[in-house]
C-alpha cells in the first residue's frame, strides 16, 4: 500500500479545487488519519480475486440508434452563467 | 390531523371523497409553515405549486380516476434535493449548483408524476449526500424532530425529518452508504434502501454511482411497500438497472414469517454499540423468535474493512462524477483570467470542506501510481464483501442488525472528526457494496432523552419483498412506529 | 550517419451514426449553436449514458475490417481532465479493454505493397467545438457525445508520404465499411502524430514528439515533411529532443511547440461505474461479420485481375465505388469488358460530370444551398445498365462505327431511347456495301490530289487523310477499314 502523506497541493490542482493556506493544512491531516485508517486493506491476501465495479453484474446493455427530441435552445442555455451567441461563454482557452 | 396519517388512511379517504387532496396538502403546508422553522428539514417548497398538483389530483378524483390507476393521486410526497425535478430548484445541498433549475424530471419523478401523487420541496441533505448528519449542507443544519439539539442523519436528514414532523406524508431520500436507513433509524421512521438496479438512478445527482439508490422514507412499513412498488423497475434511460419484474410489494405484507430464518452477524456486536441500542436489538431478535422466525449466528468476515473500503471506492467514483460542477455550463461561477483560473476558484467557493476532503480523497487515490494500491485492492475487498452476503444467503433469509450504533447525537459533536463520522456507518457501509436491499425501522427508544432506535434487515439482491414481510410483521407486533415526536407536537 | 523517421498516428473518426453515443440527439453537422443537445450530452446533474448500439456495431465491423481481434470482453473507462469543450470533465473512452486490437492495414506504396500495424480501434466521444474571441472562447456542445472512432497505429511508418497513404488507405476502407463519412472539411477525420527520428539500422525509439489536431492529410505529409528534417538536423547538430508537443501552422507551414500551462497529465483513467462491460456473442459478432465488405486494395486487384483492367482504371473503379459497381455487372456479361470499362469510365463519367456541373450551376442560381442541391447520379440515369452493354456490343460487331457511337451514347444519355432505335432512327448502321464504298471513294481521290500523290510517293500515312475524307462523305457511317481496303486497292492498281 502507498505512503500515506499526500501532496495536497498537487491533488487539488488535479481536482481543480482551490484551497486556502489554512484549508491545505486542514486537510492533510484529516486525510493522513483516513489514509491511515485505509492502510488497513493491506492485511487482507486479495491474489486471485476478482474485482467487483458493479454489484449486479450484467453486460450488453446498449441503446437503438434513435434520435430523441432535443432540449429546446433556451433550455439548453436557461442555466449558463454567461452566453452570447449561442454559446456558453468561458475566458479565453488558450492551447 | 390529516397529515399525520398513512397512505394507506389517506388513499381510503380520498377514494370516498371524505377529504380532499387539498384538504391534505394545505394540511402538510400547514404543519410546515408550524414545525419547519425548528426542524428545518425543507431547503425550499413552492406552496402554490403543491396546491395546483394537489387541486390537478381532486379534479382527477371527481373524473373516476382510481387508485388501482394511480395508486398515490393527491398523496404529497417531498423529495431530496440530489433529484431532478422539472422546472424547480436543484442544488444537492450545495452552493455551487446556485440558481440552477433542472429543466428535466428524475426517472422516479416522472414514476410518481404518473402515479398522481403531490411531489413538492427540496429536502435538506449533507452536500452531495456526503455526511451522515446533514451537517455539510451549505442550506443550513436540520434538527432531529425528537431532539432539536441533536442531528437528524444523514445525507438524507431532511427526508427523515420531514417524515418524523409529518410535513409530508412520504419522501425520497438516498442512500450511498446507509444515507437513507440511518436517518430514519434515527428519526424513528421507516426508511429502505432497494437493491442496486431496482430502482433507476437517471436524475439523481450521482455521488458514488455504483453505490448510489434511491429509495422511500414512510410512517410504516406499508407505505413503503406501495412507494417502492411505484418507483421500482427497469429504465432504458440507465444503464444499471435492472429489467427484474416488479412484484406486489404490498399483497407480501401476509404476516407469514413462521420458517423464515434471520442471519444474526457477530461481527456487529462491535466495541461502539451503545447499551440501549443493543438492547433494543436484542430484544427485536427475541421478539421475532416468538413470531416464528428461526434465528441462526451467521458470521460476515469481512465487515471490518467495509468503511476502508466504501471510503476508496466512493471517493473514487465522486471525484470524476463531481467534476461536472465546473461553472461553464451552469452553476455560480467565480469568474477567472483563464479557465483553469476559473475552475479552482468556482470550485474552491462552492465546495464545502467535506465535499473537498472527499473529491481530494478520490482524485488521490485514482491518480497515477496509487490506482492499483488503492483502487484496485477496494474492488478487490468489495467482491470479498459480497461474497460473505451472497453466503450467508445461502443459510438465511435476511440479517438483523442495528442499523447505527448509536441514537442521534448532538450537533457538532462529531463534524470535528471526518474519520469518527465515517465510522458510525459501519453497520449501514456493507448493504451499498454488496449491492443488495436494506430497512430501517424503529425498535425502541432511548430513555433520556427519548430518541428512536433503529433496526436494520439486510435481504438478498431482489429481495424486498420478504424483507417488507418480514418488517411487516415486526411492526405489527410492536407499539414503536406509532409514537410521535413530542418536541414539536 | 543516416537518420530515420519513425512514426505513429492516432486517428480519431466521427461514427455516421443517426443519434449519438449516449443519448437520442441527432448527430448531424452544421446546426446553429447547441441545439442539438439534451441533459445527458450537456452533462447537467444526474443523467446517464447509455451506449450506442450501432456505434458499437460500426467500431466491431472496422475491427474486421482492419484485420483485428475483437475480444470477448470490453468495456468503458474515464478519463479525467477538465476542459471547458468537455462536459463531464471526463471523457468517456475505451483505456484498457478496447473493442478491437491487434490488426494491420496494408496499401499501394512506392510500387508495392506496405503494411501497418493497427494497435486498436476503440469507440470513445466526441468533445464540444470552441470559437476564440479576442476576449473570451465560446463552446457549442452540438458535437459533445458524437461518437467518435480511435485508431491507433504502431509505428511502423517511415516518411511523410507512406503516413499520407496510410491514411487514404485507411479512409477508403472506413468509407467501403460505410462506418464514416470522412468528410475532412467538417472536421470527421483528425489527427495526432507521434514523430521521432534515430539513427538507421538502431532499434531504440528516439524522443517521442506529437503534432496535435491535424485535420488535413495533407497537412500531416506537410507537417512530416517540415518536422522530420527539424528533429534530425537538432541532433545531427549535438542537440537533445525531449518529449513534447507539438502544433502545425499551416499557413507558415512550420511546427511550434505548444506552451500548455498544464504540463502533468495525470487522466486518472478508472472503470466507467455507470455502464455495463461489453461481453459481445457469437450471433452478434456473426451478424457484424456479415456486413464486412471487400477491402478497396482487394477490389482493385480483383478487377485488374478478373476483367484484364490497366491498373489506372481498376484505380478508377476503386476510388469510385458507385462507377465500379455500375461497372462490374456489364463486365460480367461482356466478352470485351476493357471496352465496357472505356465506356464507362471516358464517355458515362465525363457525361455525367459534365451535367452535374450544369446542374450545380443552375441551382445555385436558383439559390439553392450547397448542401440542397439534386445532383443526377448513376441510379438516376435515363438508359438501363444493358444499353450501355448494347452499345459496346454494336461497336464490337462492327455494326456502327465508333464515331457513330458516340452519337448514340450521347442520344440514350438525353433520352434513354434504346441504342438499336437511334441507329436505326438516325441511319448510323455501318456501311458495308462493297459497290457504294467503291463510289466514294473514287470521289475522294479525285477530291484530294495532294494525298494522293503524297501517297503514291511512298506515304503511306495519306492513307488516313483519304480514308477520313470517305468517311465525311458517308457521314461516318462507311466500314472503316472496308474504306482503307479498297482506296488502297484503287491507288496501287
Amino acid at each position: 500500500m502507498a505512503a500515506t502523506d499526500i501532496d495536497v497541493k498537487y491533488v487539488a490542482h488535479l481536482a481543480r479545487i482551490g484551497l486556502t493556506p489554512d484549508e491545505e493544512v486542514k486537510m492533510s491531516a484529516h486525510l493522513a488519519g483516513i489514509l491511515g485508517y485505509i492502510e488497513k486493506l493491506k492485511e487482507l491476501d486479495v491474489t486471485g480475486v476478482e474485482p467487483t465495479a458493479h454489484a449486479v453484474p450484467m453486460v450488453n446493455v446498449l441503446r437503438p440508434d434513435v434520435v430523441r427530441p432535443s432540449l429546446a435552445h433556451e433550455a439548453a442555455m436557461s442555466n449558463a452563467p454567461a452566453k452570447a451567441n449561442g454559446l456558453f461563454l468561458v475566458p479565453k482557452i488558450v492551447e | 390531523m390529516l397529515n399525520q396519517l398513512t397512505i394507506s388512511e389517506l388513499t381510503s379517504r380520498l377514494a370516498r371523497r371524505d377529504i380532499s387532496a387539498r384538504e391534505l396538502t394545505q394540511a402538510c403546508l400547514d404543519q410546515i409553515a408550524r414545525v419547519d422553522g425548528t426542524v428545518h428539514a425543507f431547503i425550499s417548497h413552492d406552496p402554490a405549486d403543491a396546491l395546483a398538483q394537489a387541486d390537478a389530483a381532486d379534479h382527477e378524483l371527481a373524473a373516476g380516476v382510481t387508485f388501482a390507476q394511480k395508486p398515490l393521486l393527491g398523496i404529497p410526497i417531498a423529495i431530496k434535493d440530489v433529484l431532478a425535478v422539472k422546472g424547480h430548484p436543484l442544488n444537492c445541498g450545495s452552493k455551487i449548483l446556485g440558481k440552477f433549475i433542472s429543466p428535466y424530471d428524475a426517472t422516479v419523478i416522472e414514476k410518481m408524476k404518473a402515479a398522481g401523487a403531490v411531489v413538492f420541496g427540496r429536502l435538506n441533505m449533507d452536500e452531495f449526500a456526503m455526511g451522515s448528519s446533514t451537517e455539510t449542507s451549505a442550506f443550513g443544519i436540520t434538527r432531529n424532530p425528537w431532539d432539536p439539539s441533536r442531528i437528524p442523519g444523514g445525507s438524507s436528514g431532511g427526508s427523515a425529518a420531514a417524515v418524523a414532523a409529518d410535513e409530508a406524508i412520504a419522501t425520497l431520500g438516498t442512500d450511498t452508504g446507509g444515507s437513507i436507513r440511518q436517518p430514519a433509524a434515527l428519526c424513528g421512521c421507516v426508511g429502505l434502501k432497494p437493491t442496486y438496479g431496482r430502482v433507476s438512478r437517471y436524475g439523481l445527482t450521482a455521488f458514488a454511482s455504483s453505490l448510489d439508490q434511491i429509495g422511500p422514507f414512510t410512517k410504516n412499513i406499508e407505505d413503503a411497500a406501495r412507494l417502492l412498488g411505484v418507483i421500482s423497475g427497469h429504465d432504458p434511460k440507465d444503464s444499471t438497472s435492472v429489467a427484474e419484474p416488479v412484484p406486489d410489494y404490498v399483497a407480501a405484507l401476509d404476516g407469514q414469517i413462521r420458517g423464515l430464518k434471520l442471519g444474526l452477524p457477530k461481527e456487529y456486536l462491535i466495541g461502539g454499540l451503545d447499551p440501549e441500542v443493543k438492547a433494543a436489538v436484542d430484544a427485536a431478535v427475541k421478539q421475532y423468535a416468538a413470531l416464528g422466525a428461526e434465528i441462526v449466528d451467521i458470521s460476515l468476515p469481512h465487515t471490518d474493512y467495509a468503511v476502508a473500503t466504501y471510503y476508496i471506492v466512493a471517493t473514487a467514483e465522486a471525484s470524476a462524477n463531481l467534476a461536472r460542477f465546473d461553472g461553464i455550463r451552469y452553476g455560480q461561477r467565480v469568474d477567472g483570467a483563464d479557465p483553469i483560473e476559473l475552475y479552482t476558484r468556482t470550485r474552491g467557493a462552492g465546495f464545502g470542506a467535506e465535499v473537498k476532503r472527499r473529491i481530494i480523497l478520490g482524485t488521490y487515490v485514482l491518480s497515477s501510481g496509487y490506482y492499483d494500491a488503492y483502487y484496485l485492492r477496494a474492488q478487490k475487498v468489495r467482491t470479498l464483501i459480497r461474497n460473505d452476503f451472497l453466503n450467508a444467503f445461502k443459510q438465511v433469509d435476511a440479517i438483523i442488525t442495528p442499523t447505527a450504533p448509536t441514537a442521534a447525537f448532538k450537533i457538532g459533536e462529531k463534524s470535528g472528526d471526518p474519520l469518527q463520522m465515517y465510522l458510525s456507518d459501519i453497520f449501514t457501509i456493507s448493504c451499498n457494496l454488496a449491492g443488495i436491499s436494506g430497512i430501517s425501522l424503529p425498535c425502541g427508544f432511548t430513555r433520556s432523552p427519548k430518541l428512536p432506535i433503529g433496526l436494520q434487515l439486510l435481504g438478498q439482491p431482489f429481495g424486498e419483498a420478504t424483507l417488507l414481510k418480514l418488517a411487516h410483521a415486526y411492526e405489527q407486533s410492536t407499539p414503536w412506529h406509532r409514537e410521535k415526536p413530542a418536541p414539536i407536537a | 550517419m543516416e537518420y530515420e523517421a519513425v512514426i505513429g498516428l492516432e486517428t480519431h473518426v466521427q461514427l455516421n451514426t443517426k443519434s449519438k453515443m449516449w443519448c437520442g440527439c441527432a448527430n448531424a453537422y452544421g446546426a446553429a449553436p447547441n441545439t442539438q443537445v439534451c441533459p445527458v450530452c450537456l452533462g447537467l446533474p444526474g443523467v446517464l449514458p447509455v451506449p450506442n448500439e450501432e456505434a458499437l456495431r460500426k467500431t466491431t465491423l472496422t475491427g474486421y475490417l482492419l484485420n483485428c481481434e475483437i475480444p470477448r470482453f470490453a468495456k468503458f473507462d474515464r478519463k479525467n481532465y477538465f476542459y471547458p469543450d468537455a462536459p463531464k470533465n471526463y471523457q468517456l473512452t475505451q483505456y484498457d479493454k478496447p473493442t478491437t486490437a491487434n490488426g494491420f492495414v496494408e496499401f499501394e506504396f512506392q510500387g508495392g505493397l506496405a503494411r501497418v500495424r493497427i494497435t486498436r480501434a476503440h469507440l470513445e466521444e466526441d468533445v464540444g467545438k470552441s470559437f476564440h474571441f479576442d476576449r473570451n472562447s465560446g463552446v457549442d456542445f452540438n458535437r459533445a457525445g458524437v461518437p467518435l472512432m480511435e485508431i491507433v497505429s504502431e509505428p511502423d511508418i517511415t516518411s511523410a508520404d507512406m503516413a499520407y497513404e496510410y491514411l487514404n488507405a485507411l479512409k477508403d476502407i472506413l468509407l467501403y465499411g460505410g462506418v464514416s463519412d470522412c468528410d475532412m472539411e467538417k472536421g470527421m477525420v483528425r489527427c495526432d502524430v507521434n514523430v521521432s527520428v534515430r539513427p538507421v539500422g538502431t532499434q531504440e525509439l528516439g524522443a517521442k514528439i506529437e503534432i496535435k489536431n491535424m485535420n488535413s492529410f495533407s497537412g500531416v505529409r506537410r507537417a512530416l515533411e517540415y518536422e522530420i528534417p527539424r528533429q534530425i538536423a537538432v541532433v545531427k547538430a549535438g542537440g537533445k529532443l525531449i518529449q513534447s508537443t507539438r502544433r502545425w501552422d499551416d499557413t507558415t507551414g512550420i511546427t511550434e511547440e505548444m506552451r500548455t500551462k498544464e504540463h502533468a497529465h495525470d487522466y486518472r483513467y478508472f472503470p466507467e461505474p455507470d455502464m455495463m462491460p461489453l461481453a459481445p456473442t457469437d450471433e452478434w459478432l456473426a451478424e457484424v461479420r456479415k456486413l464486412v465488405v471487400e477491402l478497396p486494395l482487394a477490389r482493385k486487384q480483383r478487377f485488374i485481375r478478373e476483367y484484364s483492367l490497366p491498373a489506372p482504371d481498376a484505380e478508377t473503379f476503386k476510388n469510385d465505388v458507385a462507377l465500379g459497381n455500375y461497372f462490374e455487372p456489364l463486365a460480367k456479361q461482356s466478352s470485351n469488358p476493357k471496352a465496357v470499362a472505356n465506356w464507362v469510365i471516358n464517355n458515362l463519367r465525363a457525361k455525367l460530370t459534365e451535367l452535374n456541373e450544369r446542374e450545380k450551376t443552375e441551382q445555385s442560381e436558383l439559390g439553392i444551398e450547397p448542401a440542397d442541391l439534386q445532383l443526377t447520379t448513376l441510379a438516376d440515369l435515363k438508359f438501363p445498365p444493358a444499353a450501355l452493354l448494347e452499345l459496346v456490343g454494336l461497336v464490337e460487331a462492327k455494326t456502327i462505327s465508333n464515331a457513330a457511337a458516340q452519337q448514340v451514347f450521347a442520344e440514350m444519355f438525353a433520352t434513354g431511347k434504346t441504342p438499336a432505335a437511334i441507329v436505326q432512327e438516325k441511319g448510323l448502321a455501318q456501311v458495308s456495301d462493297t459497290g457504294a464504298i467503291e463510289k466514294l471513294c473514287d470521289e475522294a481521290i479525285a477530291a484530294s490530289p495532294g494525298p494522293v500523290a503524297d501517297y503514291r510517293a511512298g506515304k503511306a500515312a495519306a492513307l488516313n487523310a483519304l480514308k477520313g475524307y470517305v468517311m465525311k462523305l458517308s457521314k461516318g457511317k462507311a466500314n472503316p477499314a472496308l474504306a482503307g481496303e479498297i482506296l488502297e486497292r484503287k491507288l496501287k492498281g
